[in-house]
Protein backbone atom coordinates (compact mmCIF):
# COMPACT_ATOMS: atom_id res chain seq x y z
CA UNK A 1 0.00 0.00 0.00
CA UNK A 2 1.18 3.59 -1.25
CA UNK A 3 -0.06 4.96 2.45
CA UNK A 4 1.80 2.50 4.07
CA UNK A 5 5.03 2.73 2.45
CA UNK A 6 5.24 6.58 3.00
CA UNK A 7 4.48 6.68 6.69
CA UNK A 8 7.42 3.77 7.19
CA UNK A 9 9.77 5.84 4.85
CA UNK A 10 9.31 8.99 7.01
CA UNK A 11 9.60 6.55 10.64
CA UNK A 12 13.39 5.90 9.01
CA UNK A 13 14.00 9.43 8.10
CA UNK A 14 13.67 10.23 11.20
CA UNK A 15 15.58 7.54 12.71
CA UNK A 16 18.01 8.20 10.05
CA UNK A 17 18.70 11.82 10.82
CA UNK A 18 19.29 10.63 14.42
CA UNK A 19 16.65 12.73 16.00
CA UNK A 20 16.31 12.48 20.29
CA UNK A 21 12.78 10.06 19.86
CA UNK A 22 10.77 10.29 23.52
CA UNK A 23 8.52 7.09 21.88
CA UNK A 24 7.72 5.47 19.15
CA UNK A 25 5.47 2.69 18.20
CA UNK A 26 5.45 -0.44 16.12
CA UNK A 27 2.57 -1.75 14.04
CA UNK A 28 -0.12 -0.73 16.85
CA UNK A 29 -3.44 -2.28 15.99
CA UNK A 30 -6.55 -2.13 18.64
CA UNK A 31 -9.87 -3.62 18.75
CA UNK A 32 -12.75 -3.00 19.94
CA UNK A 33 -14.55 -5.75 20.43
CA UNK A 34 -14.69 -7.24 16.16
CA UNK A 35 -14.09 -3.78 15.31
CA UNK A 36 -10.42 -2.95 14.36
CA UNK A 37 -9.79 1.08 15.49
CA UNK A 38 -5.96 0.84 14.65
CA UNK A 39 -5.02 -1.11 11.60
CA UNK A 40 -1.17 -0.69 12.15
CA UNK A 41 0.31 2.31 13.24
CA UNK A 42 4.07 2.74 13.14
CA UNK A 43 5.02 6.29 14.40
CA UNK A 44 8.24 8.21 16.47
CA UNK A 45 7.53 11.19 18.06
CA UNK A 46 10.86 13.19 18.29
CA UNK A 47 12.16 14.41 21.96
CA UNK A 48 10.82 18.54 22.73
CA UNK A 49 8.80 18.51 19.75
CA UNK A 50 4.92 18.83 19.50
CA UNK A 51 3.09 16.57 17.31
CA UNK A 52 -0.64 16.66 16.24
CA UNK A 53 -2.75 13.70 15.72
CA UNK A 54 -5.20 15.06 12.65
CA UNK A 55 -7.88 13.52 10.57
CA UNK A 56 -11.46 13.10 10.43
CA UNK A 57 -14.25 12.41 13.34
CA UNK A 58 -13.33 8.73 13.99
CA UNK A 59 -10.16 8.13 12.26
CA UNK A 60 -8.45 6.29 15.11
CA UNK A 61 -6.91 9.42 16.10
CA UNK A 62 -7.77 9.40 19.96
CA UNK A 63 -7.97 5.54 20.18
CA UNK A 64 -4.10 5.64 18.84
CA UNK A 65 -3.23 8.46 21.70
CA UNK A 66 -4.88 6.92 24.55
CA UNK A 67 -2.89 3.41 23.68
CA UNK A 68 0.33 5.58 24.39
CA UNK A 69 -0.33 5.39 28.02
CA UNK A 70 -2.42 2.02 28.45
CA UNK A 71 -6.03 3.93 28.83
CA UNK A 72 -7.57 1.56 26.33
CA UNK A 73 -6.90 -0.77 28.85
CA UNK A 74 -9.38 0.51 31.23
CA UNK A 75 -12.18 -0.26 28.26
CA UNK A 76 -13.46 -3.31 28.29
CA UNK A 77 -13.19 -5.92 25.19
CA UNK A 78 -10.09 -3.84 24.02
CA UNK A 79 -7.32 -5.05 22.73
CA UNK A 80 -3.81 -3.27 21.94
CA UNK A 81 -1.14 -5.75 19.65
CA UNK A 82 1.98 -4.11 18.45
CA UNK A 83 4.97 -2.48 20.35
CA UNK A 84 5.40 0.80 22.03
CA UNK A 85 9.05 1.69 22.88
CA UNK A 86 9.65 4.14 25.75
CA UNK A 87 13.19 4.52 26.94
CA UNK A 88 13.99 1.37 24.93
CA UNK A 89 11.55 -0.71 27.03
CA UNK A 90 7.97 -1.91 25.14
CA UNK A 91 5.03 -0.57 27.18
CA UNK A 92 3.04 -2.32 25.71
CA UNK A 93 4.16 -5.63 27.45
CA UNK A 94 1.39 -7.14 30.03
CA UNK A 95 4.23 -7.15 32.90
CA UNK A 96 4.90 -3.54 32.71
CA UNK A 97 3.56 -1.67 35.75
CA UNK A 98 1.54 0.76 33.91
CA UNK A 99 0.72 2.79 37.52
CA UNK A 100 4.34 3.64 37.24
CA UNK A 101 4.17 4.48 33.48
CA UNK A 102 1.60 6.50 33.55
CA UNK A 103 3.52 8.88 36.06
CA UNK A 104 6.11 9.16 33.14
CA UNK A 105 3.49 9.50 30.55
CA UNK A 106 1.21 12.44 31.33
CA UNK A 107 -2.84 13.07 29.56
CA UNK A 108 -4.72 15.45 29.35
CA UNK A 109 -8.38 14.96 28.10
CA UNK A 110 -11.02 17.00 26.12
CA UNK A 111 -13.23 17.74 28.73
CA UNK A 112 -11.60 19.27 32.06
CA UNK A 113 -12.17 16.95 34.44
CA UNK A 114 -10.54 18.07 38.03
CA UNK A 115 -11.26 16.03 41.08
CA UNK A 116 -13.90 17.57 43.49
CA UNK A 117 -11.19 19.30 45.65
CA UNK A 118 -9.35 22.53 46.12
CA UNK A 119 -7.51 24.00 43.59
CA UNK A 120 -4.12 23.16 45.45
CA UNK A 121 -5.56 19.09 46.31
CA UNK A 122 -6.23 18.79 42.53
CA UNK A 123 -2.54 19.07 42.13
CA UNK A 124 -1.13 18.03 45.79
CA UNK A 125 -3.32 15.08 46.21
CA UNK A 126 -1.71 12.76 43.42
CA UNK A 127 1.67 13.36 44.79
CA UNK A 128 1.41 13.31 48.01
CA UNK A 129 -0.30 9.87 46.64
CA UNK A 130 2.87 8.77 45.09
CA UNK A 131 4.99 9.76 48.32
CA UNK A 132 5.79 13.54 48.54
CA UNK A 133 4.88 14.45 52.07
CA UNK A 134 7.37 17.54 52.50
CA UNK A 135 4.78 20.42 52.39
CA UNK A 136 7.32 22.77 51.43
CA UNK A 137 7.72 20.78 47.99
CA UNK A 138 4.87 20.49 47.83
CA UNK A 139 3.54 24.02 47.52
CA UNK A 140 6.32 25.15 45.42
CA UNK A 141 5.30 22.32 42.67
CA UNK A 142 1.42 23.45 43.08
CA UNK A 143 3.33 27.05 42.62
CA UNK A 144 5.73 26.38 39.78
CA UNK A 145 3.36 24.30 37.78
CA UNK A 146 0.26 26.18 38.04
CA UNK A 147 2.75 29.10 36.95
CA UNK A 148 3.68 26.72 33.75
CA UNK A 149 0.12 26.29 33.00
CA UNK A 150 -0.52 30.15 33.35
CA UNK A 151 -3.04 29.99 35.90
CA UNK A 152 -0.91 31.01 39.01
CA UNK A 153 -2.10 34.27 38.80
CA UNK A 154 -5.32 34.29 38.65
CA UNK A 155 -5.84 31.58 41.45
CA UNK A 156 -3.15 31.99 44.09
CA UNK A 157 -5.74 33.98 46.53
CA UNK A 158 -7.84 30.98 46.39
CA UNK A 159 -5.63 28.13 46.27
CA UNK A 160 -8.85 26.15 48.95
CA UNK A 161 -11.45 27.07 47.05
CA UNK A 162 -12.69 24.18 45.18
CA UNK A 163 -11.27 23.39 41.70
CA UNK A 164 -15.11 23.05 40.34
CA UNK A 165 -15.79 26.81 40.94
CA UNK A 166 -13.27 27.79 37.97
CA UNK A 167 -14.58 28.27 34.53
CA UNK A 168 -13.82 25.39 31.89
CA UNK A 169 -10.78 27.21 30.29
CA UNK A 170 -9.03 27.43 34.21
CA UNK A 171 -10.39 24.08 34.80
CA UNK A 172 -8.34 22.92 31.52
CA UNK A 173 -5.20 24.85 32.25
CA UNK A 174 -5.67 23.07 36.26
CA UNK A 175 -5.73 19.80 34.64
CA UNK A 176 -2.86 20.59 32.64
CA UNK A 177 -0.93 21.73 35.79
CA UNK A 178 -2.12 18.76 37.53
CA UNK A 179 -0.55 16.66 34.64
CA UNK A 180 2.84 18.48 34.68
CA UNK A 181 3.12 18.45 38.23
CA UNK A 182 4.25 14.91 38.35
CA UNK A 183 6.90 15.89 35.84
CA UNK A 184 6.21 13.71 32.98
CA UNK A 185 8.37 13.00 30.60
CA UNK A 186 5.60 12.81 27.29
CA UNK A 187 2.36 14.39 28.03
CA UNK A 188 -0.73 13.66 26.16
CA UNK A 189 -3.62 15.73 25.29
CA UNK A 190 -6.23 14.85 23.60
CA UNK A 191 -8.36 17.61 22.07
CA UNK A 192 -7.43 19.68 25.09
CA UNK A 193 -9.44 22.95 23.38
CA UNK A 194 -11.97 21.44 21.84
CA UNK A 195 -14.43 22.53 24.79
CA UNK A 196 -12.69 26.19 25.57
CA UNK A 197 -13.50 29.32 23.91
CA UNK A 198 -11.15 31.02 21.55
CA UNK A 199 -9.27 33.14 24.20
CA UNK A 200 -9.08 30.19 26.80
CA UNK A 201 -7.80 28.32 23.76
CA UNK A 202 -4.92 30.77 22.52
CA UNK A 203 -3.83 30.50 26.79
CA UNK A 204 -3.78 26.63 26.42
CA UNK A 205 -1.57 26.95 23.09
CA UNK A 206 1.08 29.56 24.56
CA UNK A 207 1.02 27.29 27.37
CA UNK A 208 1.89 24.16 25.26
CA UNK A 209 4.60 25.79 23.26
CA UNK A 210 6.04 27.01 26.48
CA UNK A 211 6.10 23.41 27.49
CA UNK A 212 7.89 21.60 24.97
CA UNK A 213 11.41 23.02 26.49
CA UNK A 214 10.75 20.98 29.35
CA UNK A 215 8.27 18.16 27.81
CA UNK A 216 7.23 15.98 24.45
CA UNK A 217 3.91 16.61 23.54
CA UNK A 218 1.82 14.64 21.91
CA UNK A 219 -1.63 16.61 20.79
CA UNK A 220 -4.57 15.19 19.30
CA UNK A 221 -6.66 18.15 17.27
CA UNK A 222 -9.90 18.55 15.05
CA UNK A 223 -8.37 22.25 14.10
CA UNK A 224 -6.23 22.25 11.61
CA UNK A 225 -5.37 25.91 12.36
CA UNK A 226 -4.10 24.93 15.83
CA UNK A 227 -1.80 21.69 14.30
CA UNK A 228 -0.64 24.31 12.07
CA UNK A 229 0.06 26.63 15.18
CA UNK A 230 1.59 24.67 17.65
CA UNK A 231 2.76 21.91 16.58
CA UNK A 232 6.25 20.40 14.77
CA UNK A 233 5.55 17.46 13.44
CA UNK A 234 1.65 16.24 11.98
CA UNK A 235 0.57 12.80 11.49
CA UNK A 236 -2.80 12.64 9.19
CA UNK A 237 -5.23 9.67 10.38
CA UNK A 238 -7.93 8.18 7.75
CA UNK A 239 -9.92 5.01 8.92
CA UNK A 240 -7.84 3.63 11.37
CA UNK A 241 -4.17 4.09 9.49
CA UNK A 242 -1.42 6.87 9.30
CA UNK A 243 -1.73 8.22 5.88
CA UNK A 244 0.57 10.71 6.34
CA UNK A 245 3.28 11.80 8.55
CA UNK A 246 5.76 14.42 8.47
CA UNK A 247 6.83 17.93 9.37
CA UNK A 248 3.73 20.01 10.07
CA UNK A 249 4.59 22.94 7.77
CA UNK A 250 5.16 20.14 4.66
CA UNK A 251 1.94 18.68 5.62
CA UNK A 252 0.10 21.85 5.49
CA UNK A 253 1.40 23.27 2.30
CA UNK A 254 3.28 20.56 0.25
CA UNK A 255 1.91 17.11 1.16
CA UNK A 256 2.26 13.88 -1.02
CA UNK A 257 -0.38 12.16 -0.26
CA UNK A 258 -3.92 13.96 -2.17
CA UNK A 259 -6.12 12.92 0.90
CA UNK A 260 -4.00 14.73 3.60
CA UNK A 261 -3.81 17.72 0.61
CA UNK A 262 -7.71 17.09 0.53
CA UNK A 263 -8.48 17.31 4.34
CA UNK A 264 -5.93 19.85 5.37
CA UNK A 265 -7.83 21.89 2.26
CA UNK A 266 -11.17 21.21 3.59
CA UNK A 267 -12.30 19.22 0.73
CA UNK A 268 -13.81 16.33 3.20
CA UNK A 269 -13.34 15.42 6.72
CA UNK B 1 -59.39 20.83 20.02
CA UNK B 2 -56.48 22.75 19.26
CA UNK B 3 -52.56 22.57 21.11
CA UNK B 4 -52.87 25.18 23.29
CA UNK B 5 -56.26 23.98 25.28
CA UNK B 6 -54.62 20.64 25.27
CA UNK B 7 -51.46 21.98 27.00
CA UNK B 8 -53.77 23.74 29.89
CA UNK B 9 -55.74 20.53 30.23
CA UNK B 10 -52.80 18.34 30.62
CA UNK B 11 -50.98 20.39 33.05
CA UNK B 12 -54.77 21.35 34.79
CA UNK B 13 -55.05 17.71 35.39
CA UNK B 14 -51.05 17.10 36.57
CA UNK B 15 -51.52 20.04 39.19
CA UNK B 16 -54.50 18.45 40.35
CA UNK B 17 -52.96 14.71 40.60
CA UNK B 18 -50.21 16.17 42.43
CA UNK B 19 -52.36 18.62 44.81
CA UNK B 20 -54.54 15.57 45.84
CA UNK B 21 -51.26 13.15 46.39
CA UNK B 22 -49.58 16.03 48.50
CA UNK B 23 -52.87 16.68 50.09
CA UNK B 24 -53.49 13.42 51.58
CA UNK B 25 -50.05 13.55 52.56
CA UNK B 26 -50.23 16.45 54.57
CA UNK B 27 -53.60 15.81 56.06
CA UNK B 28 -52.05 11.92 57.07
CA UNK B 29 -49.35 13.60 58.51
CA UNK B 30 -51.63 16.59 59.95
CA UNK B 31 -53.52 14.11 61.47
CA UNK B 32 -51.00 11.82 63.13
CA UNK B 33 -49.21 15.55 64.56
CA UNK B 34 -52.41 16.85 65.76
CA UNK B 35 -53.53 13.41 67.79
CA UNK B 36 -50.15 12.71 69.14
CA UNK B 37 -47.88 16.06 69.83
CA UNK B 38 -50.21 17.10 73.05
CA UNK B 39 -48.89 13.56 74.57
CA UNK B 40 -45.44 14.11 74.09
CA UNK B 41 -43.55 15.13 77.38
CA UNK B 42 -40.09 14.26 79.27
CA UNK B 43 -42.23 12.16 81.20
CA UNK B 44 -43.52 9.92 78.27
CA UNK B 45 -40.63 9.97 76.63
CA UNK B 46 -38.60 8.32 79.42
CA UNK B 47 -40.76 6.51 81.23
CA UNK B 48 -41.72 2.18 81.14
CA UNK B 49 -44.48 1.76 79.40
CA UNK B 50 -47.67 0.55 81.74
CA UNK B 51 -49.40 -2.66 81.08
CA UNK B 52 -52.51 -2.28 82.88
CA UNK B 53 -51.84 1.51 84.21
CA UNK B 54 -52.53 5.00 82.97
CA UNK B 55 -49.85 7.42 82.33
CA UNK B 56 -46.96 4.53 80.54
CA UNK B 57 -44.51 6.07 78.71
CA UNK B 58 -41.92 4.24 75.49
CA UNK B 59 -38.60 5.11 77.33
CA UNK B 60 -37.40 1.68 77.03
CA UNK B 61 -38.82 1.12 73.58
CA UNK B 62 -37.74 4.62 71.89
CA UNK B 63 -33.64 3.50 73.22
CA UNK B 64 -34.47 -0.36 71.42
CA UNK B 65 -35.46 1.70 68.01
CA UNK B 66 -32.15 3.69 68.41
CA UNK B 67 -30.01 1.09 69.40
CA UNK B 68 -31.33 -1.35 67.11
CA UNK B 69 -31.00 1.13 64.36
CA UNK B 70 -27.37 1.51 65.33
CA UNK B 71 -26.23 -1.53 65.42
CA UNK B 72 -28.18 -2.49 62.00
CA UNK B 73 -26.29 0.90 60.10
CA UNK B 74 -22.81 -0.50 61.59
CA UNK B 75 -23.71 -4.32 59.75
CA UNK B 76 -25.29 -3.13 56.76
CA UNK B 77 -23.35 -0.17 55.81
CA UNK B 78 -20.16 -1.37 55.50
CA UNK B 79 -21.33 -4.72 53.54
CA UNK B 80 -23.37 -2.38 51.34
CA UNK B 81 -20.44 -0.02 50.62
CA UNK B 82 -18.28 -3.21 49.76
CA UNK B 83 -20.80 -4.66 47.55
CA UNK B 84 -21.55 -1.05 45.49
CA UNK B 85 -18.23 -0.82 45.13
CA UNK B 86 -17.93 -3.57 43.52
CA UNK B 87 -20.75 -3.42 41.38
CA UNK B 88 -19.96 -0.37 40.45
CA UNK B 89 -16.46 -0.26 39.73
CA UNK B 90 -15.08 -3.77 39.36
CA UNK B 91 -18.05 -5.99 38.61
CA UNK B 92 -17.68 -7.19 34.62
CA UNK B 93 -20.44 -7.22 32.53
CA UNK B 94 -21.64 -10.79 32.17
CA UNK B 95 -24.89 -12.60 33.59
CA UNK B 96 -22.68 -13.23 37.09
CA UNK B 97 -23.39 -9.64 37.50
CA UNK B 98 -26.48 -9.10 35.64
CA UNK B 99 -27.60 -12.07 38.21
CA UNK B 100 -26.38 -10.42 41.31
CA UNK B 101 -27.93 -7.65 40.44
CA UNK B 102 -31.64 -8.81 39.77
CA UNK B 103 -31.06 -10.77 42.90
CA UNK B 104 -30.20 -7.71 44.83
CA UNK B 105 -33.73 -6.18 43.13
CA UNK B 106 -35.64 -9.16 43.98
CA UNK B 107 -34.55 -8.67 47.52
CA UNK B 108 -34.84 -5.33 47.89
CA UNK B 109 -38.77 -5.88 47.23
CA UNK B 110 -39.09 -8.33 49.24
CA UNK B 111 -42.17 -7.85 52.46
CA UNK B 112 -40.25 -7.21 55.54
CA UNK B 113 -42.42 -9.75 57.40
CA UNK B 114 -40.70 -12.71 55.27
CA UNK B 115 -37.70 -10.59 56.08
CA UNK B 116 -38.79 -10.80 59.49
CA UNK B 117 -39.75 -15.05 59.46
CA UNK B 118 -36.73 -15.50 57.61
CA UNK B 119 -34.69 -14.36 60.64
CA UNK B 120 -36.68 -15.87 62.98
CA UNK B 121 -35.85 -19.40 61.65
CA UNK B 122 -32.27 -18.70 61.08
CA UNK B 123 -31.08 -16.34 64.11
CA UNK B 124 -34.04 -16.94 66.80
CA UNK B 125 -34.56 -20.95 66.21
CA UNK B 126 -31.35 -21.85 64.31
CA UNK B 127 -28.42 -19.67 65.91
CA UNK B 128 -30.22 -19.93 69.11
CA UNK B 129 -30.65 -16.15 70.36
CA UNK B 130 -34.02 -15.81 70.63
CA UNK B 131 -36.15 -13.15 70.34
CA UNK B 132 -33.11 -10.64 70.58
CA UNK B 133 -31.43 -7.26 69.66
CA UNK B 134 -29.03 -9.17 67.58
CA UNK B 135 -31.39 -11.13 65.62
CA UNK B 136 -33.61 -7.92 64.96
CA UNK B 137 -30.57 -6.26 63.67
CA UNK B 138 -29.57 -9.01 61.23
CA UNK B 139 -33.04 -8.93 59.50
CA UNK B 140 -32.76 -5.68 59.79
CA UNK B 141 -29.41 -6.10 57.89
CA UNK B 142 -31.01 -8.67 55.46
CA UNK B 143 -34.13 -6.23 54.77
CA UNK B 144 -31.68 -2.87 54.83
CA UNK B 145 -28.93 -4.53 52.63
CA UNK B 146 -30.59 -4.25 48.76
CA UNK B 147 -31.68 -1.09 49.03
CA UNK B 148 -28.30 0.28 50.25
CA UNK B 149 -26.24 -1.59 48.50
CA UNK B 150 -28.44 -0.04 45.35
CA UNK B 151 -27.99 3.46 46.95
CA UNK B 152 -24.27 3.16 46.73
CA UNK B 153 -23.96 1.44 43.16
CA UNK B 154 -26.44 4.34 42.16
CA UNK B 155 -24.46 7.30 43.45
CA UNK B 156 -20.94 5.73 42.34
CA UNK B 157 -22.42 5.39 39.13
CA UNK B 158 -23.17 9.05 38.66
CA UNK B 159 -19.84 10.23 39.15
CA UNK B 160 -18.83 10.78 35.56
CA UNK B 161 -15.89 8.24 33.92
CA UNK B 162 -13.94 11.32 33.23
CA UNK B 163 -13.31 11.22 36.93
CA UNK B 164 -11.00 7.75 36.48
CA UNK B 165 -9.81 8.60 34.08
CA UNK B 166 -8.07 11.83 35.73
CA UNK B 167 -7.01 9.19 38.50
CA UNK B 168 -5.82 6.59 36.23
CA UNK B 169 -3.63 8.88 34.03
CA UNK B 170 -1.94 10.52 36.84
CA UNK B 171 -0.64 6.82 37.71
CA UNK B 172 -2.77 6.14 41.09
CA UNK B 173 -4.29 2.47 40.83
CA UNK B 174 -7.40 2.08 40.64
CA UNK B 175 -8.34 1.31 44.10
CA UNK B 176 -6.57 4.48 45.14
CA UNK B 177 -8.77 6.17 41.97
CA UNK B 178 -12.17 4.99 44.08
CA UNK B 179 -11.07 5.55 47.38
CA UNK B 180 -9.90 8.90 47.23
CA UNK B 181 -11.36 10.52 43.91
CA UNK B 182 -15.01 8.35 42.93
CA UNK B 183 -16.18 7.49 46.76
CA UNK B 184 -15.66 10.92 48.22
CA UNK B 185 -16.92 12.18 45.14
CA UNK B 186 -20.06 10.30 45.86
CA UNK B 187 -19.92 10.77 49.56
CA UNK B 188 -23.53 13.36 49.55
CA UNK B 189 -25.32 10.84 47.41
CA UNK B 190 -24.38 7.79 49.62
CA UNK B 191 -25.33 9.72 53.01
CA UNK B 192 -28.48 10.85 52.01
CA UNK B 193 -29.13 7.54 51.02
CA UNK B 194 -27.90 5.88 54.27
CA UNK B 195 -29.50 7.96 56.22
CA UNK B 196 -33.18 7.26 54.78
CA UNK B 197 -32.26 4.11 54.99
CA UNK B 198 -32.29 4.81 58.54
CA UNK B 199 -35.35 6.61 58.21
CA UNK B 200 -36.98 3.07 56.64
CA UNK B 201 -35.68 0.76 59.63
CA UNK B 202 -35.91 3.19 62.28
CA UNK B 203 -39.78 2.88 61.53
CA UNK B 204 -40.18 -1.00 60.59
CA UNK B 205 -42.09 -2.97 62.35
CA UNK B 206 -42.85 -6.46 60.52
CA UNK B 207 -39.53 -7.46 60.01
CA UNK B 208 -38.60 -7.24 63.85
CA UNK B 209 -41.87 -8.46 65.40
CA UNK B 210 -40.99 -12.64 65.65
CA UNK B 211 -37.04 -11.47 65.90
CA UNK B 212 -36.38 -8.65 68.18
CA UNK B 213 -39.55 -9.67 70.14
CA UNK B 214 -42.51 -7.63 71.35
CA UNK B 215 -41.60 -7.05 75.08
CA UNK B 216 -39.65 -4.33 76.70
CA UNK B 217 -38.05 -6.30 79.98
CA UNK B 218 -36.97 -3.59 82.50
CA UNK B 219 -34.03 -1.86 81.75
CA UNK B 220 -31.24 -0.76 84.44
CA UNK B 221 -29.77 2.56 82.57
CA UNK B 222 -27.11 2.60 85.15
CA UNK B 223 -25.60 -0.39 84.09
CA UNK B 224 -23.93 -0.55 80.70
CA UNK B 225 -22.17 -3.73 80.61
CA UNK B 226 -23.72 -5.17 77.52
CA UNK B 227 -23.43 -8.77 79.59
CA UNK B 228 -25.37 -7.84 82.19
CA UNK B 229 -28.88 -9.08 81.29
CA UNK B 230 -30.59 -5.97 82.59
CA UNK B 231 -28.15 -3.50 80.51
CA UNK B 232 -29.57 -1.48 77.90
CA UNK B 233 -26.51 -2.26 75.59
CA UNK B 234 -27.04 -6.46 76.00
CA UNK B 235 -27.48 -7.16 72.74
CA UNK B 236 -29.12 -10.62 73.56
CA UNK B 237 -32.07 -9.65 75.26
CA UNK B 238 -35.48 -9.01 73.90
CA UNK B 239 -36.33 -5.29 72.63
CA UNK B 240 -39.87 -4.10 71.54
CA UNK B 241 -38.89 -1.44 69.76
CA UNK B 242 -41.09 2.23 68.81
CA UNK B 243 -42.99 0.62 66.13
CA UNK B 244 -43.71 -2.94 67.51
CA UNK B 245 -44.95 -1.18 70.43
CA UNK B 246 -47.49 0.96 68.25
CA UNK B 247 -48.43 -2.27 66.14
CA UNK B 248 -48.86 -4.17 69.66
CA UNK B 249 -50.87 -1.35 71.53
CA UNK B 250 -53.42 -1.00 68.72
CA UNK B 251 -53.37 -4.94 68.43
CA UNK B 252 -53.78 -5.88 72.24
CA UNK B 253 -53.47 -2.75 74.10
CA UNK B 254 -55.38 -2.97 77.41
CA UNK B 255 -53.93 0.08 79.24
CA UNK B 256 -56.55 2.25 79.58
CA UNK B 257 -55.21 5.47 77.86
CA UNK B 258 -54.18 2.69 74.95
CA UNK B 259 -54.95 5.04 72.16
CA UNK B 260 -52.93 8.55 73.64
CA UNK B 261 -49.80 6.17 74.13
CA UNK B 262 -50.71 4.65 70.54
CA UNK B 263 -50.91 8.54 69.38
CA UNK B 264 -47.99 10.38 71.00
CA UNK B 265 -45.54 6.94 70.20
CA UNK B 266 -46.47 7.97 66.44
CA UNK B 267 -46.02 10.83 66.30
CA UNK B 268 -42.85 10.48 67.93
CA UNK B 269 -42.12 8.12 65.38
CA UNK B 270 -42.39 10.76 62.62
CA UNK B 271 -40.96 13.32 64.24
CA UNK B 272 -37.63 11.06 64.25
CA UNK B 273 -38.04 10.00 60.87
CA UNK B 274 -38.90 13.56 59.24
CA UNK B 275 -35.63 14.89 61.06
CA UNK B 276 -33.79 11.87 59.56
CA UNK B 277 -35.04 13.05 56.34
CA UNK B 278 -34.28 17.20 57.00
CA UNK B 279 -30.50 15.99 58.20
CA UNK B 280 -30.17 13.81 55.41
CA UNK B 281 -31.06 16.78 53.10
CA UNK B 282 -29.32 19.12 55.18
CA UNK B 283 -25.73 17.06 54.63
CA UNK B 284 -26.43 16.25 51.71
CA UNK B 285 -26.14 19.91 50.83
CA UNK B 286 -23.51 20.64 52.74
CA UNK B 287 -21.27 18.31 51.61
CA UNK B 288 -22.25 19.17 48.34
CA UNK B 289 -21.36 22.86 48.72
CA UNK B 290 -17.88 22.24 50.49
CA UNK B 291 -17.08 19.86 47.80
CA UNK B 292 -17.73 22.29 45.31
CA UNK B 293 -16.84 25.66 46.39
CA UNK B 294 -15.73 27.39 49.33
Amino acid sequence: MVENQVQDSHIIQLDKKEKKLALYTEDIHVYYGQNEAIKGVSLAFEKNKITSLIGPSGCGKSTYLRSLNRMNDEIANTKITGKIFYRDIDINAPEIDVYEMRKNIGMVFQRPNPFSKSIYENIAFPLKRHGLKDKAKLDEIVETSLKQAALWDQVKDDLHKSALALSGGQQQRLCIARAIAMEPDILLLDEPASALDPISTSKVEETLINLKEKYTIIIVTHNMQQAARISDYTAFFYMGNVIEYDQTRKIFTRPKIQQTEDYVSGHFG
Amino acid sequence: MNAKKADKIATGTLYAIAGVIVLILFSLLAFILVRGVPHISWNFLTNRSQTFKTGGGIGPQLFNSFYLLILTMLFSVPISLGAGIYLSEYAKKNWVTDLVRTAIEVLSSLPSIVVGLFGFLIFVIQMGWGFSIISGALALTLFNLPLLTRTVEDSLRAIPATQREAGLALGLSRWETVTKIVVPAALPGILTGVILAAGRVFGEAAALIYTAGQSAPALNFADWNPMHIASPLNPFRPAETLAVHIWKINGEGIMPDAAAVSAGASAVLIITVLLFNLLARYLGRVIYKKSTSA
